[in-house]
């Protein structure tokens, strides 16, 4: 039963890594960037819930929504900001842009919020867990709320890119940035777009994750986003059935370790993982193996 | 470059000075001439305490920040772990210093050996993270070395050491575990290396400098280093004229990784007691902030950037709460401006007044961007 109950933890923590790590593969496989300031725009998304849900009381699905909007603006404004100027520029000089970014949100959280944590309001309040096995196992309204979720951005967003003109287009533009230009695909915008999707993504990681964890302080997002990056990375960048795959993965590993290894060296535990797999692929799990031409 | 001057008639000392002054030697001269202003300023009493106390720290993340552009720059690999290996340097060079002390009475002796068993370790560790890691390149390598790093600190945060009459004691869970008799905790698992006697100066920090400036420059100057950058620039030709690439991009990883674990000591050695927690990824980061604002590859880049910018929130502490906003401000200022076709007409101009400013050995900014890299 422990065995069950830590594997229910493990998949709702990784369903909100995935939810991160699919924020991190599209914009790298469209923008070819690591986007360093994507863990920071999921604390955002954390703080604006947590003012709509404490100080206006306001019901929990129409504040996850307002986050949703705050962090898709938030995302456009440093997109157009900070990295529209630096479509030509080598990808190290994005990198510390992002950096900056993240450096810049962190502070000015710091300023608004203050450096104490807060404690996150259950966004499943009231609502009863889910007693299985003669109340053996028992599952959290959170753990469900987060796993359904999960489940439905995922198939929405597999929906959006295959279906939609512009999912299209984000596909395209990630397969050959060239040849969708010359389609006469806006590749300016459909990177733009691809951010406003990730940040929205993110708001709803933050959410899950303080209602999971609830305490949010302005360096909250930056741990999550370093290991969501690294589930993107072990599923293969750029592959979005990847990033949903290593975030799941990951949120068990991580599970699992802290239960069974300790708490102390879980997060090396996860790390070398991700070593071992990239050893033995060095293009992820599901990454597309491309040969060097010469 | 400018070759040709010299078989033309024969150059003035003007002349002859501008263009030593651009190479290696003006590098050297650099660093003499501000610590010779630095040691003047102490012996005046010029300076105030809080900017003595980031003289080592300055120098160092100038010794980190050229170490790690021997490896971003010269051999192309971009490295997110540097801070674990300084960190394993600065935890074997606090242990080898505690060790030493009833021996080596002399401060400055216990303290270069200490820093030359931090680059030693520093070095190994290098080695054992550099072997896989070399399997890979590109995004992969960035977030296997952030791995490493990471496991680095946790492992050094679960470490317990410490030293008795029978010698030294390692545990991995408790300080009880270590089984010792009225010996002393050297290492105290989350709180870090504890009992540090301070013995790190701005002498030393100099000359660590100089001598990182001088492993660095030479390295890259000889067979070996042209080698490493043939392998940076194009692999596959590299290989086809039969450079071994692991080796030379090993050799690349491994000296950089002492130079960092020297680095570590000595930043250690200043401060009473030290955490691992101290050298995580975000310190990784901002190394690699120096190397990339002073300029891929460009060791005086490295030197100046490191410097300014660990200085800079200290000038900025009269802003209180909104120093570390100002400097992610500049941060992103600094790598979006000179997109900006009206700033760049104005460096062009800059860079045509004050010409020693640049570099002579600046290198080609190498191309780590899968396309895209057109910056002339």
């Amino acid at each position: 039963m422990e065995f069950l109950t830590n594997l229910i933890n493990g998949i709702s923590l990784g369903s909100v890594y995935a939810i991160i790590a699919l924020g991190y593969t599209m914009v790298y496989g469209i923008a070819k960037m690591l986007n360093f300031a994507h863990g920071d725009v999921i604390m955002v998304g954390g703080y604006i819930a947590f003012m709509t849900l404490f100080y206006l009381g306001m019901n929990p699905l129409i504040c996850v929504l307002i986050a949703i909007c705050g962090c898709t603006l938030l995302g456009i404004v440093i997109e157009r900001v900070a990295y529209k100027p630096l479509r030509q520029s080598p990808s190290l000089t994005v990198l510390i842009t992002a950096i900056g970014v993240s450096y810049l949100l962190q502070n000015l959280a710091l300023l608004i919020w203050g450096s104490n944590p807060k404690v996150f309001p259950s966004i499943a309040a009231g609502l009863p867990s889910l007693q299985l096995f003669d109340g053996q196992l028992n599952i959290s309204a959170e753990t469900l709320i987060t796993i359904g979720a999960s489940v439905i951005i995922m198939v929405v967003l597999g929906l959006f890119t295959t279906k939609t003109k512009m999912g299209k287009a984000m596909r395209a533009c990630s397969e050959d940035p060239g040849a969708a230009r010359l389609m006469g695909i806006n590749v300016d915008t459909t990177i733009s777009t691809t951010f406003a999707i990730g940040s929205g993504l993110a708001a709803v990681a933050g959410v899950l994750l303080c209602s999971s964890y609830p305490t949010l302080m302005p360096t909250t997002g930056a741990m999550p986003g370093i290991k969501a990056f690294t589930a993107a990375v072990f599923g293969g960048i750029g592959s979005i059935p990847g990033a949903v795959l290593g975030g799941v993965l990951l949120g068990i590993i991580e599970i699992f370790a802290k239960a069974y290894i300790g708490t102390q060296l879980a997060d090396a535990v996860v790390f070398a993982v991700l070593i071992i797999v990239l050893l033995i692929k060095p293009s992820g799990l599901l990454g597309k193996y491309v040969p060097e031409k010469v | 470059m400018q070759a040709t001057t010299a078989t033309k008639s024969a150059p003035s000392f003007k002349d002859r000075l501008l263009e030593a002054l651009k190479g290696t030697f003006g590098t050297y001269f650099l660093v003499v001439v501000a610590f010779l202003i630095v040691q003047g300023f102490i012996a005046t009493g010029s300076m105030s305490s809080a900017l003595q106390g980031q003289l080592v720290p300055i120098c160092v993340y100038v010794c980190a920040a050229v170490s790690l552009n021997l490896v971003v720059g010269i051999s192309g690999e971009l490295s997110l772990g540097h801070a674990g290996f300084m960190s394993v340097g600065a935890f074997t060079g606090c242990i080898m210093a505690s060790m030493l002390a009833p021996i080596i009475p002399n401060d400055f002796l216990r303290l270069l050996i200490s820093i030359l068993t931090g680059g030693c370790f520093g070095a190994v560790a290098g080695f054992v993270v550099g072997v896989p890691v070399m399997r890979l390149s590109g995004d992969y390598l960035a977030i296997v070395t952030l791995a490493f790093g990471e496991i680095i600190k946790n492992i050094l945060n679960n470490l317990y050491v410490g030293s008795d009459a029978s010698g030294l004691h390692v545990s991995m869970s408790s300080v009880q575990d270590l089984g010792m008799t009225n010996g002393t905790v050297i290492i105290n698992g989350p709180q870090g290396a504890v009992g540090i006697s301070k013995l790190s100066t701005f002498v030393m920090g100099f000359l660590l400098i100089m001598f990182t400036l001088f492993v660095v420059s030479n390295l890259v100057r000889s067979r070996s280093g042209r080698a490493i950058m043939a392998v940076r620039d194009n692999r596959i030709a590299a290989e086809s004229v039969g450079i071994n690439v692991t080796k030379y991009r090993l050799m690349a990883f491994v000296v950089s990784a002492a130079l960092a674990g020297m680095a570590g000591t000595l930043y250690a050695m200043n401060f009473s007691s030290v955490v691992a927690s101290r050298f995580d990824y975000n310190t990784s980061i901002l190394i690699l902030v120096y190397v990339v604002l002073g300029g891929i590859g460009n060791i005086r880049g490295s030197i100046i950037s490191a410097t300014i910018l660990t200085i800079l929130p200290e000038f900025l502490r009269f802003m209180a709460d909104y120093r570390m906003l100002i400097y992610a401000v500049v941060l992103i200022c600094v790598m979006v401006l000179p997109n900006v076709p009206v700033v760049q007409r104005f460096m062009e101009a800059f860079k045509a007044k004050v010409p020693w400013l640049i570099d002579k050995d600046a290198l080609e900014e190498p191309d780590l961007a899968e396309e895209g890299g057109n910056r002339g």
